[in-house]
């Protein structure tokens, strides 16, 4: 046993002699889901943050999809493993508020820190949704992005058609246009089907996903989206999904490539494809607001957002807090929030980093970045458009999802598959009702 | 056989080259993938002939990494999957050689119960006790480590009731000679049990490793860290996107380099996998 | 089966032991039993608190139409996999027990799927078949097929189906063809000179004197398909659409994760260790019977 003893006596020397300029680095785990352009942008901020300072080193993990990296977090957090950042996507908001003792609030992050920290600076559209009612900031919004349709501008020239659809019946007609001009397999589609079909749309005609403000002002919520409006919308996509005059396109945005591609000339997604779309596409488009139906009142209310946001974990040390605390401060800095959200196509999250990309004029030559802004803050939002809070809301998306492919498949009317989405739903919300106290 | 008609060979031959065509038909559909650059891929009308993206493609999956789809390389996804595949075959010989010899060549109080301890866990699969093995290795702190990802795997039966049935079948005398050598239980296990086995190892390392290489719930579970991913699991990710598209190019090279190593211990050592199989079920 | 020339050894048989033992009581019966716990407890995500139910859990179960519908996928699935599976291995390790002179080049080309991964049989298959990019797709729609496994039951459970079988086909293919030349040349000649045509011969000869391998391979594929082909689906469908391809063991992971119903998906884990358990046995009988004769 002499040989490991003397290794490991000169590699303890070693580390002494190497660490001594940087001593006790106090390292800040960052669990992710951002892949591609975004992901180079994670590591980035994380490479200017460690060399802005002497004291902390952010390590970014990509964790795999936002599920996969929420499942990580959750399951490290049981086995005492947990990250001190985790990046959870909006759905999981609820669970992650509910969980008191196994985060830490940013508000009493930024507090306990003694870091400058104003919830007014931040856009109130993003940060609503992260905040409880008293408007205190629970998790930081990292990348925020809202629904938006996707145009193939070229598309449109073939099949004749003069002006970009901005009503549901105009794009059924548009893609029954675009179908008979050679779109054959999908004159329009969605990603994410819960998202546009159920929550974007719900909050766009101003009818509730649930009760209690879609779940914002009380965990005894009681679902709602089994109402006419909702069956129609539904109905019509089954009619049309028959001869792929709309086609399916699954839970999550994987086959977003189904617009890139020139597939579906007609497309809903996230306006955070903006940087895939820019890489890919290989003719003209642009992003316009979600379609509604006019014979609605009030439509189009405002949309809600999407994306994720950064959950502190609870339990670590407080130097690992005050470092965390000044993370924030590096993220939220004005200059590096307008690059970050010209760069990547997500929303900027404080009312200055707006401000500058407006003053720079940066949305005269990039409209399709404004597309989002332009939703959010359509309206003055209401009960049910200022977002959603429903707990088990990853589960509830695969229920909602797994009757709307029952009804789009044909096994089951628009009716009977949005009743049984609601009642499933229902029951699983009594359940966390139940576990959450 | 029984009756040399030249119509019955050449049906033959045709029927198993169309099964041959079958088996290759995926793989080489993927060899094809990773040999062209990804638009070519994604627009849904790939040519069926090599491109010309081949080295490319594998230099970047195997050190580079996407840059467009996160991921490390898979260098040392490799590395982690060869490991996990040893521990687990090496791991499993080790202690089910041991634990039929007792169970075989020694009477004592509770051995029928210490059996049937053991033969219980033959078909139950990590996957049906996923969350509860999940919070013991993270109890034992076993989370991102080598002994995480393979302890649980090489806690089954297959191997025990493997050497017992082999050891069923060595004739006594052969007991009885080294007894009256003189050998006592550990010479006899060293000089004659352990030559005897050799095969039998053989057989049960080439099942086992294949068997730890494709694992996937499990290393997808309990590696937290990217440094600790297998190449198996990596694939899944690299088709998982977040706003961006998969590279489906990078995704079929990594294919193709999952498949290469337990493909070769198929191929080169035949004999022993289709032993190893036969008896392992037997 | 007991041999009779044994050691005394008083404590060397413990020692022998103790690795295996320690290492099945940790990772399995430890964790086995905390699935029976867990099965009676309700907990939220984080584990922060619990409460002990009973048979809640087990009660909700029973009462959710989602669970007899993965039984009966399960079943589909199982069926279909082995009855696909074993029949085309059969058909090609048939032909491959003639005397064909290029039969071992054959044998090594038909056996090597064995080795893929499952998860890495799904991802090729989903590639072939991806309804955008698919090679296969393609052709599929031009001919006016309306291929679309994102939204079709039938064709997502048809793609995994393809996966499993085409990983699977390998190893039946072994066994028959193992089987195939144990069964006396002499047998065979009998019956030729009974004057029954090969077809005949099949049937009433090969057929039944195979029945051991066959039995014994469809219990082998029923517990594949049960638990191998998690790494298929999750690659290929995610248990979709509509829950069509969710089987039971798909279905307790989908439930607990996210720590979504810890609960439930550990009352799943019970039920189905007792399944397994079941077959085990009935393997089992099987395995002492055919080591017999």
């Amino acid at each position: 046993m002499i040989r490991p003893q003397f290794a490991l006596a000169t590699l303890f020397a070693c580390t002494l002699a190497l660490a001594s300029p940087a001593q006790a680095v106090t390292e800040i785990q960052w669990w992710h889901a951002m892949t591609g352009g975004n992901n180079d942008i994670v590591n980035k901020l994380a490479a200017d943050f460690n060399a802005s300072q002497p004291d902390y080193k952010v390590v970014p993990t990509f964790k795999g999809s936002y599920p996969d990296t929420m499942n990580a977090g959750i399951a490290a957090f049981r086995a005492g493993t947990a990250p001190h950042i985790l990046q959870v996507f909006e759905v999981g908001t609820a669970t992650m508020m509910s969980a008191k003792g196994a985060v830490k609030p940013v508000y009493q992050l930024m507090k306990d820190a003694g870091e400058p920290f104003d919830p007014n600076n931040y856009l109130p559209a993003i940060t609503g949704y992260y905040s409880t009612s008293k408007g205190e900031m629970l998790s930081f919004p990292f990348n925020s992005s809202s629904m938006v349709m996707w145009v193939n501008l070229d598309a449109l020239k073939k099949a004749n058609i003069a002006e970009i659809p901005k009503t549901w019946p105009e794009v059924f007609e548009g893609a029954k246009k675009l179908k008979a001009a050679g779109y054959a397999t999908c004159g329009f589609s969605n990603a994410w089907a819960t998202w546009a079909n159920i929550e974007q749309f719900s909050a766009w005609h101003n009818v509730p996903i649930g009760t209690k403000a879609n779940g914002l002002d009380g965990f005894d919520t009681e679902l709602k989206f089994n109402s006419p409006l909702h069956v129609q919308h539904l109905q019509t996509l089954i009619e049309l999904q028959k001869d792929k005059t709309y086609d399916y396109s699954g839970r999550a945005n994987a086959s977003e490539s189904r617009f890139g591609s020139g597939e579906c000339p007609l497309f809903m997604t996230s306006s955070g494809y903006y940087a895939t779309a820019k890489g890919t596409a290989k003719f003209a488009f642009t992003s316009v607001p979600m379609p509604y139906y006019p014979d609605v009142t009030g439509a189009p209310q405002n949309s809600i957002i999407g994306g994720a946001s950064l959950w502190v974990m609870g339990g670590k040390k407080p130097e690992e807090y005050k470092g965390i605390a000044k993370f924030f401060s590096f993220l939220s800095d004005t200059d590096r929030q307008a690059k970050l959200h010209q760069e990547s196509g997500y929303l900027p999250i404080t009312k200055a980093a707006y401000e500058k990309t407006k003053a720079d004029g940066f949305y005269d030559k990039n409209p399709i970045l404004q597309t989002p802004l332009k939703e959010l803050t359509n309206k003055e939002p209401t009960e049910n458009s200022r977002g959603l809070r429903f707990g088990n809301m990853v589960q509830l998306r695969d229920v909602w999802s797994e009757e709307i492919e029952a009804a789009l498949g044909g096994q089951k009317t628009a009716q009977q598959a949005l009743d049984t989405a609601v009642s499933r739903g229902n029951a699983m919300l009594r359940t966390f009702e139940k576990t959450a106290k | 056989m029984v009756e040399h008609r030249r119509w019955n060979d050449i049906l033959a031959y045709a029927i198993l080259t169309f099964g041959v065509f079958i088996v290759v038909f995926p793989v080489y559909v993927a060899l094809i993938a990773s040999t062209h650059d990804a638009a070519t891929v994604v627009n849904g009308n790939m040519p069926m002939l090599p491109g010309s993206h081949t080295l490319e493609n594998y230099y970047r999956a195997i050190f580079v990494g996407g840059s467009r789809a996160s991921r490390e390389p898979v260098g040392h996804m490799l590395m982690n999957s060869f490991v996990m595949a040893m521990g687990i075959a090496l791991g499993k010989i080790v202690i089910s050689i041991l634990s039929a010899y007792a169970v075989v060549y020694f009477r004592f109080p509770f051995r029928q119960t210490a059996f049937w301890i053991i033969f219980v866990t033959l078909m139950l699969p990590v996957e049906v006790r996923i969350y509860p093995t999940y919070k013991v290795i993270a109890d034992l702190k076993m989370l991102d480590t080598y002994a995480g990802l393979i302890l649980p795997l090489i806690a089954s039966a297959t191997g025990t009731l493997l050497f017992r049935q082999f050891f069923m079948t060595i004739p006594d005398e052969l007991l009885e000679a080294s007894r009256i050598d003189g050998a006592g239980p550990f010479r006899f296990f060293k000089d004659t049990l352990l030559p005897l086995s050799v095969t039998t190892m053989a057989a049960l390392f080439v099942i086992q490793f294949i068997y730890g290489w494709n694992q996937y719930l499990w290393p997808l579970l309990i590696t937290t860290q990217e440094s600790m991913q297998t190449i198996v699991t990596g694939i899944k990710k690299m088709l998982t996107t977040t706003d961006e598209l998969a590279e489906w190019q990078l995704a079929m090279a990594t294919a193709i380099l999952a498949m290469v190593p337990p493909v070769a211990v198929v191929v080169f050592m035949q004999r022993r996998f289709v032993r190893g199989l036969v008896e392992t079920e037997k | 089966m007991e041999k009779s020339a044994v050691f005394k050894g008083k404590l060397l048989p413990y020692l022998l032991l103790v690795p295996q033992l320690v290492i099945t009581l940790v990772f399995f019966y430890w964790p086995a039993s905390q699935a029976v716990w867990q099965s009676f407890l309700r907990e939220d995500a984080f584990g922060l608190n619990s409460e002990f139910i009973g048979l809640e859990n087990y009660q909700a179960l029973l009462a959710q139409p989602e669970y007899y519908k993965a039984m009966a996928t399960t079943v589909v699935f199982s069926s279909l996999v082995a009855a696909l599976s074993l029949s085309i291995a059969l058909l090609f390790a048939t032909q491959a027990d003639k005397n064909l002179k290029a039969a071992p080049t054959f044998k090594v080309m038909m056996i090597w799927p064995y080795a893929v991964a499952p998860a890495v049989a799904g991802v090729l298959w989903l590639f072939i078949f991806h309804p955008s990019l698919g090679t296969m797709a393609r052709p599929l729609r031009m001919m006016g097929f309306n291929w679309n496994p994102m939204l079709n039951g039938n064709h997502a459970m048809a793609l995994v189906v393809m996966a499993a079988v085409w990983k699977q086909i390998a190893y039946n293919f072994l066994f028959f063809l193992a089987g195939l030349q144990a069964i006396p040349r002499s047998v065979l000649e009998a019956g030729a000179i009974d004057g029954a045509g090969p077809y005949r011969r099949f049937w009433t000869i090969t057929f039944p004197l195979l029945s051991p391998t066959t039995f014994f391979l469809l219990v082998v594929n029923v517990v594949y398909v049960f638990f191998d082909t998690f790494g298929i689906i999750d690659a290929v469908t995610g248990g979709g659409p509509a829950g069509a391809t969710t089987t039971m063991v798909y279905k307790v992971y989908a439930d607990g994760r996210l720590g979504g119903d810890l609960g439930g998906s550990a009352a799943q884990s019970v039920i189905l260790m007792v399944i397994v358990i079941v077959l085990t046995a009935i393997q089992f009988r099987y395995v002492e019977r055919k080591v017999q004769y």
